[in-house]
């Protein structure tokens, strides 16, 4: 048995992306649990509209941050701020109306703690008032809350366009490097290699299809989540479809970059968890980036699914027009071209090696040339 | 076109590889390269089609279109039935109509593959999977071809179907090469190339390779030498390398001739102990 011991520990020294999983992905899970699991929200980004906007800004207290005040703002303009998500929320105050706070609820724990700081301030102004809020609405005789995009704070309504982008990551980036590792493992990789492609062509035949099956999984997911959970689709299908695409070429060219990195399809698997697990827990998905402290956050920001969830929620929900939305897709778009191209550098230096010095000459012989003249196959006599 | 390499030098990072290695591969005969695990013969056979690239040398080949290889793990795609491994590279070469349907059948009765057109290449045998990928290397019917160790994990009988799909190809006009490991296999071969560790030892006819050992080879029970000695069957052979001073003794043959096994052999254990 201790042969067996001695024998295992020394594969397991031997196999670092392994050990790099057993040893660095806990140390990184805690560390980035510990902060980014994290669902209280302590800034919420507030504009203030209207005659009154100054005065109800003063009184603005934590979670609550003051970004725009606009005395000649107007519902319009606060309907917009959230649309375009540049603010959390938007109070409308001018005289002689009661205030109204509009809530974005797509993003949903940002909302949740919103209507609870209202709901006690409301409370603490009847108390004040001699009022007491005793229906349990958030209409009361302080700011009327209003949630826009999201009225009931479903949790399915904010999932399901974020699981729409889970699953396309997931089939982009697993499914499309084990099927390409599977060409290096079976050895039918070189024999793609000498057969008259271009890598271009051989790398374009083997995308299509997962990029073709990752569409309709997206267009089935999408309906699911509609049919099923009643998730609103507000926004342009067109624009949505040009964020989907996208996205699509980042997964599927991280995709491929893992199969370029890895001999096995374990090893494919391995490295795709190691960059999908972020994704899930950094993206925004589960936990608002908003309550993650700049040193988890900005790996968010280098992750694409947190583009496409800003992308996938804003068009389902708020009905956000491209022109509020180009920064994630011009973020995806470059993210695109850089992984994409790195990725088909990678697989055509599989596929077709460069000439590594100078020194040597490979002479290929025009197709034209003459058939050589038949011989016997072996030596004479044998 | 006399394909093959020439003054060949392959590193990988700062190992090498393949070192100053000649080949011919002429038109209508068979080039077989022998050696050891680690001799080079793949990077050799990869060099020639295109997939690894040389340090130095010179390679000639075909263009694609008129090359053709049959990897060591045979090349086939297991998700694929026999008939659609056929047509995906038909489609590759621009092979269709009516010459891919009378190739295919010609090629599947070669085989004997009739009974399995419809089964995966996953679920075939080895010796029938191997059948399928020389197929599939010779489909097109290319100048070329390229077999790298086309018999290793297949079963007698099926090798001997192999081999005889092989001569049936080169006597058909293509310059065929192909690594081994099976002696008995190279020694049919019109010239033999033997590796060591990425160095040619000798090349030729299989005469010629056995003409090539320096020094002797004899069959004792005990040998004297053991780093110099192999087992054959229930006795041993050794090698002797010749003495320096001519005057010395030379061990008596007694009528023993080595065959290319034990000139392969002995070629391997000279260069060691001359490196060394």
């Amino acid at each position: 048995m201790l042969a067996m011991i001695r024998k295992e520990f020394r594969e397991l020294r031997r196999d670092r992306r392994t050990m790099a999983m057993l040893i660095a992905l806990p140390i990184v899970l805690l560390v980035v649990f510990g902060y980014a699991a994290n669902f209280n929200v302590s800034s919420i980004r507030t504009n203030v509209y209207g005659d009154q906007a100054d005065a109800v800004a003063s009184l603005l207290q934590s979670p609550f941050d003051s970004e725009t005040v606009d005395p000649s703002g107007t519902t319009t303009d606060a309907e917009d701020a959230l649309r375009d998500n540049e603010a959390d929320v938007a109070i409308v105050a001018n005289p002689g109306q009661q205030p109204v706070a509009y809530v974005d609820g797509s993003e949903l724990f940002v909302a949740q703690t919103a209507v609870g700081a209202l709901t006690a301030a409301n409370a603490k102004i009847d108390a004040a008032a001699g009022t007491p809020d005793t229906s349990g609405s958030a209409q009361t005789s302080g700011i009327e809350v209003e949630v826009l995009y999201n009225p009931d704070l479903e949790t399915s309504w904010v999932m399901v366009p974020a699981l729409v982008g889970l699953i396309l990551a997931f089939i982009g980036t697993i499914i499309t490097s084990l099927g390409l590792v599977r060409e290096r493992q079976e050895g039918t990789l070189e024999q793609l290699a000498v057969m008259p492609f271009r890598p271009s062509d051989v790398i374009a035949g083997k995308i299509t299809p997962y990029f073709v099956v990752a569409s309709l999984d997206m267009i089935v997911v999408t309906v699911l989540g509609i049919v099923l959970f009643g998730v609103p689709f507000n926004g342009n299908v067109a624009v949505f479809a040009l964020g989907a695409v996208i996205f699509l070429l980042v997964v599927l060219g991280i995709g491929v970059l893992i199969s370029t990195m890895s001999q096995n399809q374990g090893q494919a698997i391995q490295m795709a968890l190691m960059l999908l697990l972020p994704q899930i827990l950094l993206s925004g998905m589960i936990f608002p980036l908003s309550s993650m402290p700049w040193g988890v956050r900005w790996i968010g920001y280098l992750l694409p699914l947190t583009y496409f969830i800003s992308i996938s929620q804003g068009i389902m929900l708020r009905a956000a027009p491209l022109s509020s939305l180009w920064p994630s897709f011009v973020i995806l778009g470059v993210m695109a071209v850089a992984v994409f191209g790195a990725a088909i550098l990678r697989f055509r230096r599989d596929l077709a090696p460069s000439v590594s010095r100078d020194e040597h000459a490979t002479s290929e012989t025009p197709d034209d040339d003459p058939p050589p003249e038949p011989a016997t196959p072996f030596a004479a006599g044998r | 076109m006399n394909y093959g390499a020439t003054a060949l030098e392959v590193s990988f990072g700062s190992r090498p590889a393949l070192g100053g290695v000649d080949l011919s591969i002429p038109a209508g005969r068979v080039s077989a390269v022998v050696g050891g695990d680690g001799a080079g013969k793949s990077t050799l056979l990869h060099c020639l089609a295109g997939t690894v690239q040389p340090t130095r040398g010179e390679v000639r080949r075909p263009a694609k279109e008129l090359l053709g290889l049959m990897p060591s793990q045979s090349g086939t795609w297991a998700d694929l039935t026999v008939d659609e491994n056929i047509s995906f590279v038909a489609a590759a070469y621009g092979v269709g109509g009516r010459t891919l349907a009378s190739r295919r059948d010609e090629l599947i009765e070669r085989a004997d593959l009739g009974d399995a057109r419809d089964r995966l290449a996953g679920d075939l045998s080895g010796g029938m999977r191997h059948k399928l990928g020389f197929i599939l290397a010779i489909l097109h019917q290319p100048e070329l071809l390229l077999l790298d160790e086309p018999s290793t994990g297949v079963d007698p009988v099926s090798r001997v179907e192999l081999w005889r799909m092989v001569a049936e190809t080169a006597a058909g006009g293509t310059a065929v090469a192909l690594s081994t490991t099976y002696l008995d296999e190279a020694e049919r071969s019109s010239s033999i190339l033997v590796l060591d560790e990425g160095v040619a030892v000798a090349s030729g006819t299989a005469s010629d390779v056995i003409e090539a050992v320096a020094g002797t080879i004899t069959v004792a029970e005990r040998p004297t030498v053991a780093d110099r000695a192999w087992r054959r069957g229930r006795v041993f052979h050794e090698w002797h390398p010749p003495p320096p001073d001519r005057a010395a003794s030379v061990p008596d043959k007694g009528g023993f001739q080595p065959d290319l096994e034990d000139a392969v052999i002995a070629l391997m254990l000279a260069r060691r102990e001359a490196a060394t």
